[in-house]
């Protein structure tokens, strides 16, 4: 019964999301306020039904309803409730209705959130995230029902794949979908704009917190995922160019681009085509990279053929919105203005140089993973595209990007001179080259790879430090005073920067100087690394809830001093018989000290590997400041309009990411 | 003294300690070898997995084909003859770095000779702006619009 209600509550949203679709857009083109006034009622009364949807499958989860389709191929009577629960967006068909509630959130955030929007532009919006809507709610109805019935129902279920059963399951795919989908509200702000012509810097205004919003979002899930990787998978790893990481990595690249083209815009009323032209990308990135990963033609281009209706549903999903936004942005751009003038030196053509590196380096990866499916579907042969290209591919696009990222900030808006930059930035080149060169003599090892990394990072470390040092100085006002009088969003890019830069100098170290070691271990067995001794004490065996695994107990001592203990596991999940290696990790700031369980050998030895990983929780700690730098953006009381009656005074509304 | 003494004891149940302990041997000796077999294994891919380096796979075909490297690596064969060996077996399938040829040219130069054009795109984009008479980013008119959309109270 519950189930049916889901459906009947799918199909109740898919109707009424039609009508937020529809009505609002027609009613703005002839002006009609009734309905246009359609939109708020509509967005809420979609949010409500699509929330009971996703209720009722939890439900349907939580109570073990095995005739239901969905629930018998992605849990388990012996689940633990909390993976039963993530369990909903386990499998293809529940992640996309996951992706229907998020939708609803932003959709109905936008709704209460724009009161000071003119009510044709609101209307637009509201119209455009319904019709998305539209598209997923009948790609579920029609090919990829959740809440379809098992005849007979299944004694119990397959169970979900045991790499999901981990608590980063349960908030790294909304993190992520946050992102993803939240690029829809930047879209359908474009597309608003172009069908109103209304293309202004108030337009790029409003559509900035809620982009950084989406940025925030999808860098915090992007991080998550990483983190969750390097744990649950066991050799140590944290990136690997897979399929699925750069699905989500190319919309955060445009995302990027996106949000520093949308400061230019509001500030100085340049880049509006290019602005809008990277909101469409983002978002048609996005949701390419939704459908690539979860129709399984990434694993083979023959997975369409087992459903031929969801690929041919998919494919014409996409070229609706994806053709039909970039035909109406090429009807529309050109009416757009050009804005500003501005020099070939200036803070304009710095952000702009790297908002073209950004959308060279998404296109790559999207170049990347899409070319073995095309070589394989062309007939061409099959080649694999892994770390080793997109390393090699990557690194001379980033460098520069990075490299402006330190000059862009300092550059004045409109003309800068050369010469005057060069003054500026001459100490914090010297000290990064300085450092670059120095640090790894010192640690006793170079590479030109280490060179470039660490000079990046300083880099943007020292020509940080510059500006802040030029906007706080002088001694006119007490610190705090000074502190306070810059706006919170220039702090935001101030925090975000330094994050990119902790991250660079995270990443350096981590592959420049790891180590790891192989070793056959039986108890009592001394492993050194790193100036550490590991000492293996046996395995206990162990009795989880539906998985019985064998725990490792290793000590760490330096110099005879003790130090930790890490329990690497190896786990064996009943249902699906299906073995998981579950890490040893002792993190710190300097480096984290890492172990896995290999294989059991004779007389209770194991193989272990061990590895040091100098400072790779910088990675995740330079994300969480680009993500904290992001909110920090949007929290800028220029976005709080209410009560606000007079114009900011003039720093307050420069421009800073 | 006594901090001497303890020192001393401390000391001694060290060495007792190690004495205990022995070392752990390493998986698979030669050092150059097995340097060997990681940088190849972080290059190839494991055939069975969804997309996974050998160096990454816990699976037993992995395992298997690393030891078959290994076997290779200690008869000598360089990387580019195990490597050619590899995909004469499997196919270019098996490596991650795809081999320059025709069908992957577009591959490898595809994004330099994205970032050209789009280099001197931006430059000559640049330049004709810089040239361009106009200047003022919103007229007179156009920012008492927006001031007034913006200040426009729910």
């Amino acid at each position: 019964m519950i189930p049916e209600i889901g459906h009947f509550a799918l199909i109740l949203a898919l109707i009424v999301a039609l009508i937020q679709g529809v009505f609002p857009i027609i009613g703005a083109a002839r002006g009609n306020a009734v309905w246009m006034g359609l939109a708020q009622p509509a967005a809420r009364a979609q949010f409500l039904l699509v929330v009971v949807a996703f209720i009722c499958l939890a439900y349907a989860f939580a109570t073990m309803d095995y005739s239901v389709t969905y629930v018998a191929s992605n849990s388990n009577s012996k689940l633990p409730l909390q993976y039963r629960i993530a369990a909903v967006w386990g499998g293809h068909e529940g992640s996309l209705l996951l992706w229907a509630v998020i939708l609803s959130v932003w959709t109905v955030a936008v709704s209460f959130f724009s009161k000071h929007l003119p009510s044709a532009m609101r209307a637009r919006i509201l119209g455009v995230m319904g019709l998305i809507s539209v598209g997923f709610l009948l790609f579920m109805l029609s090919v990829s029902n959740p809440f379809e019935r098992l005849m007979p129902a299944a004694m119990d279920g397959r169970d979900l794949n045991p790499l999901l059963q981990d608590p980063g399951m349960v908030f790294h795919p909304p993190m992520l979908y946050m992102g993803y989908v939240g690029f829809s509200v930047a879209f359908a702000f474009a597309i608003a704009a172009l069908l109103g012509g209304e293309l202004d810097s108030a337009w790029a205004r409003w559509s900035r917190p809620w982009t950084t919003l989406a940025w925030v979002f999808l860098t915090l899930g992007i991080m998550a995922g990483s983190n969750w990787a390097y744990y649950e998978l066991g050799w140590g790893g944290w990136w690997f160019w897979d399929a699925v990481e750069n699905a989500s990595f190319m919309p955060w690249l445009v995302g990027t681009a996106l949000m520093h083209s949308l400061a230019v815009t509001e500030k100085r009323g340049s880049f509006k085509a290019w602005t809008v032209l990277l909101a469409i990308c983002a978002f048609s990135l996005s949701l390419l990279g939704t459908f690539l990963v979860r129709s399984g033609v990434l694993t083979s281009v023959h997975a369409f053929a087992t459903d031929p209706r969801r690929g041919l549903f998919i494919l014409a999903f996409l070229v609706f919105v994806i053709g039909g936004s970039l035909l109406l942005f090429a009807w529309r751009a050109p009416t757009v203005g050009r804005g500003g003038k501005f020099g070939v030196v200036s803070r304009e053509s710095f952000l702009l140089a790297n908002n073209v590196l950004l959308a060279v380096a998404a296109i790559s990866v999207l170049f990347g993973t899409l070319y073995p499916l095309f070589l394989d579907a062309l007939g061409l042969g099959k080649i694999s595209v892994g770390p080793p290209y997109f390393d090699t591919v990557f690194a001379p696009l980033m460098a520069p990007a990075l490299f402006l990222m330190g000059v862009g900030p300092i550059a004045r808006w409109k003309q800068a001179t050369l010469p005057e930059l060069a003054m500026r930035l001459r100490w914090a080149f010297g000290i990064s080259v300085a450092t670059a060169v120095i640090l790894p003599l010192l640690l006793g090892h170079w590479t030109p790879m280490i060179g470039l990394g660490l000079f990046l990072a300083f880099w943007i470390f020292a020509t940080t430090a510059n500006l802040v040092y030029q906007r706080l100085r002088g001694a006119d006002q007490p610190l705090m005073a000074r502190i306070k009088s810059n706006s919170y969003s220039w702090w935001g890019m101030v925090i975000a920067h330094l994050g990119i830069a902790v991250f660079t100098l995270g990443v350096t170290v981590v592959k420049g100087f790891e180590s790891e070691i192989a070793v056959r271990m039986a108890p009592g067995d001394v492993a050194h690394l790193a100036g550490f001794d590991f000492t293996f004490e046996g395995v206990t065996e162990i009795e989880g809830p539906n998985y019985s695994a064998s725990r490792g107990h290793i000590r760490i001592a330096k110099n005879g001093i003790e130090r930790t203990l890490i329990n690497p596991e190896k786990r064996l999940y009943h249902v699906q018989n299906m073995p998981m290696t579950e890490a040893g990790i002792s993190p710190s700031v300097i480096h984290d000290l890492y172990a896995s369980l290999g294989e059991p050998l004779d007389g209770g030895a194991w193989s272990v590997r061990i590895y040091h990983k100098p400072m790779v929780e910088w990675v995740w700690f330079g994300c969480l400041m680009m993500a904290f730098g992001g909110l920090l953006a949007i929290s800028d009381r220029r976005y709080r309009l209410k009560g606000r009656t007079k114009p900011l005074p003039e720093h307050a509304t420069e421009i800073s990411t | 003294m006594k901090l001497i003494f303890r020192l001393a004891t401390v000391f001694c149940l060290m060495f007792i300690a190690s004495a205990w302990a022995d070392e752990a041997r390493p998986l698979h000796d030669g050092v150059a070898v097995e340097a060997q077999v990681q940088r190849l294994s972080e290059e190839l891919r494991c055939l069975v997995c969804q997309n996974q380096t050998l160096a990454d796979s816990h699976s037993e075909l992995a395992e298997d084909l690393r030891q078959e490297i290994r076997a290779m690596a200690t008869k000598g064969m360089s990387d580019q003859q195990i490597t050619d060996y590899l995909v004469e077996r499997y196919g270019d399938f098996v490596r991650y770095r795809p081999p320059l040829k025709s069908t992957t040219l577009l591959l490898w130069f595809g994004p330099f000779a994205l970032l050209l054009a789009g280099g001197i795109g931006l430059f000559l984009m640049l330049r004709r702006r810089e040239k361009s008479a106009e200047d003022l980013p919103l007229s007179a008119d156009e920012a008492r619009k927006v001031n007034a959309l913006l200040n426009k109270e729910s």
